[in-house]
């Protein structure tokens, strides 16, 4: 094989003939080119996400492993992790959304916890593209045909929509776990004398090579990248949960990994190089599908298989449990002293490399500038203002990335486990933690339009939301994933804008005190016709010791008064509104967003978990897309009755701006009329103001306009629909 | 009250079904795999559970229905004992001829996840004594083939005969029937009973709708209830209302 099919450069080949003192065989150049691969090795970035505070008082297990974990009380440890699946769900859409959801599962699982609920993160195309609709009927299938059968309740996600994602959808699948601190299984502990046994599926040609097709752009022939698309068993999946931890509470398992991206390579090579040893591999003890050739056999991405390491005398055990399952459970390799990674087939030597090549690829600093345009989308626009607000409420209610998306969630299993503690469609995603009263909330974000006026800005305003959010639900945060999904780092503008929103991120994840726990890169997000808007998708998890300080956001009464916490304004630039009803006379996002402010942050967060603490609100809302009017509306709909609202009080900023603006530590709540002064004492110090009263079947913005909830309902619940009558 | 799960592989509601069950006091719950010839200690109710046994691979329901245990469910069934099947455990019912029908696709072919309203059509059945007489009830339904079919005229029959136990409803007007069925079961068929009435299957879920602090509701609570007066349960084992 030349070293360039295997996606290795000419500078990493003359390396790779340096370290080894010789020349490599094919297996050898194979096995290097995929562990060094972009997706393997995180080769671009690996220095950017240095920059990510990765300790803090909850964590447990920080970046490293398979899956972050942080101390949620109790005993209790949380396993969570967001992950791409963008490639392959962009070519078979069922299938890569599907396999998207089993691999996260299997990373939770690796680190011995129960996988307990999936989220979903999907940007698409516009729905009245045809391309675009099958693309996301097909990837919403997959994740209910997979999620659904292996028993993990989806809990909610986030669904955005705009052109830039046609022929390039994001799958970002996010999945957590508990597991006893004491329980936690780790890559690090496989000691010389035990055995790598594999467990779970046989292997075959599907998926062959993932990991490089992931690390290059999607082209016209990507359709012919079919064999490198793994195909999904939940059936196999479910087995291979309660099987591992069956195997894991009676204490079997010395060390687990899954295989993901690399298979059989790259699990058995990161547990020798994570626990300082040399590993052995019988390639011809791998039960096959088919007859492969071993470079076939080292990278098939073949699903539903662990690699678990046993001591030699459990053995037997294992395999009894594993029949039990009905899974095929084979000792295919062995812990051994020293530093080398040998592949083995027929007691013959084919590969023989040092492990710590394979987990040593040089980093590389893409050269970075920033866009020719970047101050001029990022200007302030004079020019904005609403010349229809209530049919601009509306559009932005029915908008794509505005209504509801039942039709995409009920074809999820939200309830199985019986811990599920909101409805889909809401802020957060709650569930409730084993044995205590408390609930782990979760908090899922992207802003793709902020992010492209302003990269920095936007990411910390992505990440600022998502502590907000969780602020005023009660939560105080434990720990964030991340996955940035951004086109090819070799442009030097692609490049700069990825360093600046690991910097936004990086900068409010320290200020806050929000340790980044695990994560992922997705690069290369382009078609022939362009990359994709920047996106870096955080889901960022909170802890609420008990469930009665749970602030929903859907709950009001009559008489209830509105209030509304924050400044008057955020920002209209790469709003909804600015892009959608085409603000600034672009459909581009354009103009200024939101500047993070660290104090502003650290006073609403305060008082947002005081309100929580106090009891002294029925329900509350951060105000997000769409602005004050469309935060209002959402909660008029949720809580089906009407509000009067004046906007007389707030002055100052245009009427555009205090309807529509985004941005900022903002919030409604509806305050129980005798809590008003406990209310009103809390949020002291800070922007503060009664807005109006709960109250009929309207939602009456002063003088402005006047709309039926029920009309504002039907925008949202039907939207797009009626567009596309 | 002495409940045997039976799980099978692939089953997702086992857990679900048990921790419903004892946190209603009416433990204790036996989990009975599926190759088992029997069960450890003999049951008064054996609950088959929802979720996706083999896959649902071939037909939802068609190979659990050939398992080993089948054969110890059949024997309980047959001697008058008490069979409740779930979902998936309503399709293996059928499939397993315990029950009469079947469960297709849902009319608009994909899976649903929902609340689901049902109207308790019967309460002289030991599944459903603690239930006031035509109550609407909110019990969360999720599966792919919920639509509830049979030939006209054997459908008939098992109207004639009262078989049906719950019917899918308005929650506002308390009229039941096909109209307020999400799947598009006929006659609005939800939940069905065996002519000797010890063998109940149903789509939606009433597990779901037992734990407190969850969404959806404590609806469920009834069926539970209803068994543990049957069996006598609640003398022994008050329910636990402050567990959650």
């Amino acid at each position: 094989m030349n070293y360039r099919d295997a996606g290795l450069s000419d500078a990493e080949y003359e390396r790779i003939k340096e370290m080894l003192g010789r020349t490599p065989n094919d297996l050898e150049t194979a096995l290097i080119g995929v562990m060094w691969s972009e997706h393997c090795s995180y080769k671009s970035t690996r220095r950017l996400l240095s920059q990510f505070p990765q300790s803090g008082r909850s964590v447990v297990q920080g970046p490293g492993e398979n899956a972050g974990v942080v101390d949620c009380g109790g005993g209790w440890g949380l396993a969570f992790k967001v992950e791409s699946h963008n490639h392959p769900s962009a070519v078979a859409p069922y299938q890569g959304a599907a396999t998207g959801v089993g691999g996260i599962i299997r990373d939770i699982l690796a680190m011995g916890a129960r996988p307990a609920a999936s989220m979903d993160g999907l940007f698409l195309g516009p729905p009245d593209s045809l391309k675009s609709a099958n693309l996301a009927e097909g990837i919403v299938e997959g994740i209910a045909g997979y999620g659904n059968a292996v028993g993990v309740p989806t809990i909610g996600g986030k669904t955005f929509y705009d052109p830039c994602f046609e022929g390039n959808p994001l799958v970002n699948a996010f999945n957590c776990g508990f597991v006893r601190l004491d329980s936690i299984v780790s890559s690090r502990t496989a000691h010389p004398g035990h055995l790598a046994v594999l467990l779970g599926s046989k292997t075959g040609r599907d998926g062959i090579a993932g990991a490089s097709f992931a690390s290059k752009e999607l082209d016209e022939d990507s359709r012919e990248s079919r064999p490198q698309i793994q195909i999904g068993d939940p059936f196999e999946e479910k087995l291979l949960i309660e099987c591992c931890l069956d195997l894991r509470d009676r204490g079997l398992i010395e060390s687990m990994q899954d295989m993901g991206a690399a298979g059989i390579l790259s699990s058995s090579s990161e547990i020798a190089h994570k626990s300082g040893v040399g590993m052995e591999i019988f390639c011809d003890r791998i039960p096959l599908r088919e007859r492969m050739e071993p470079w076939e056999i080292f990278l098939s991405e073949s699903q539903e298989r662990m690699l678990l390491i046993v001591t030699p005398e459990k053995l037997d055990e294992v395999m009894g449990i594993a029949g039990r399952y009905e899974l095929e459970c084979v000792a295919v390799g062995a812990i051994i002293e020293g530093d080398r990674y040998r592949v083995l087939e027929h007691d013959v030597v084919i590969a023989d490399l040092p492990v710590q090549i394979l987990g040593s690829a040089p980093m590389i600093e893409w050269p970075a500038a920033a866009p020719a345009d970047a101050a001029a989308r990022r200007a302030p626009r004079p020019d904005m203002r609403s010349l229809d607000p209530a049919g601009d409420l509306l559009e932005l209610l029915g908008s794509p990335a505005g209504r509801e998306r039942r039709e995409i969630w009920e074809q999820y299993d939200c309830q199985v486990q019986l811990h599920t503690a909101e409805e889909p469609g809401y802020p957060v995603s709650a569930v409730c933690l084993p044995d205590t009263d408390g609930l782990v909330l979760f908090a899922m974000e992207g802003e793709p339009w902020k992010c492209r006026a302003d990269p920095f800005s936007g990411a910390a305003e992505t990440m600022a939301q998502s502590l907000r959010v969780l602020a005023l639900s009660g939560a105080e945060p434990l720990g964030m994933t991340n996955c940035l999904n951004f086109p090819s780092p070799e442009d030097p503008e692609n490049f700069h804008v990825l360093s600046e929103c690991v910097k936004g991120l990086a900068t409010v994840c320290r200020d806050m005190g929000c340790p980044v726990v695990s994560g992922n890169v997705s690069l290369y997000n382009e078609t022939p016709r362009g990359g994709i808007y920047p996106v870096p998708l955080v889901v960022t998890a909170g802890l609420v010791s008990h469930c009665a300080y749970y602030v929903s956001c859907g709950r009001a009464r009559e008489g209830d008064a509105v209030c509304l916490v924050g400044p008057a304004a955020g920002s209209l630039g790469a709003s909804r509104w600015q892009v959608i009803c085409g603000g600034a006379g672009s459909s581009e996002p354009l103009g200024d967003v939101w500047a993070y402010d660290p104090n502003m942050e650290h006073a609403f967060a305060e008082r947002a978990i005081a309100t929580s603490r106090r009891a002294c609100v029925r329900g509350g809302r951060v105000i997000a897309g769409g602005g004050l009017a469309v935060a209002l509306a959402k909660s008029a709909i949720f809580c089906g009755l009407g509000m009067e609202v004046d906007l007389g009080e707030l002055g100052g900023s245009g009427l555009t701006e205090v309807l529509f603006s985004e941005g900022g530590p903002r919030a409604v709540y509806a305050v129980q009329p005798e809590c008003l002064d406990k209310f009103l004492s809390i949020w002291d110090g800070y922007p503060v103001a009664r807005i109006g009263t709960v109250r009929g079947d309207t939602l009456k913005f002063g003088d402005v306009f006047e709309l039926p909830v029920s009309e504002l309902r039907y925008a949202f619940t039907e939207g797009d629909r009626l567009l596309r009558s | 009250m002495r409940t045997a799960v039976v799980v099978f592989p692939g089953s997702n509601c086992d857990r679900d079904a048990r921790d419903a069950i004892l946190d209603m006091g009416l433990g204790p719950v036996d989990m009975v795999w599926h190759s088992e010839d029997g069960f450890p200690e003999a049951p008064d109710l054996v609950l088959l559970p929802g979720g996706f046994s083999y896959g649902d691979y071939l037909r939802s329901g068609a190979l659990a229905a050939r398992s080993n245990i089948m054969r110890a469910v059949r024997a309980h069934a047959m001697s008058g004992g008490l069979v409740l099947g779930i979902c998936n455990g309503f399709q293996i019912l059928t499939e397993a001829r315990l029950l009469p029908g079947a469960l297709l696709p849902n009319s608009n072919l994909r899976f649903i996840c929902s609340p689901c309203h049902i109207r308790v059509e019967r309460n002289n059945t030991p599944f459903t004594r603690s239930f006031p007489e035509r109550q609407v009830v909110q019990f969360p339904i999720a599966h792919h083939e919920g639509l509830f079919f049979l030939p006209p005229d054997e459908l008939d029959e098992l109207e004639e005969r009262h078989q049906v136990v719950f019917r899918y409803a308005d929650p506002v007007t308390r009229e039941a029937g096909a109209p307020h069925a999400p799947n598009g079961a006929l006659n609005g068929i939800a939940g069905i009973i065996s002519r000797e009435g010890n063998v109940l299957g149903l789509m939606p879920h009433p597990e779901r709708a037992t734990l407190k602090y969850l969404i959806r509701g404590t609806d469920g609570r009834g069926l539970w209830q209803s068994l543990g007066e049957h069996f006598g349960a609640f003398n022994v084992s008050p329910g636990r209302e402050d567990v959650r």
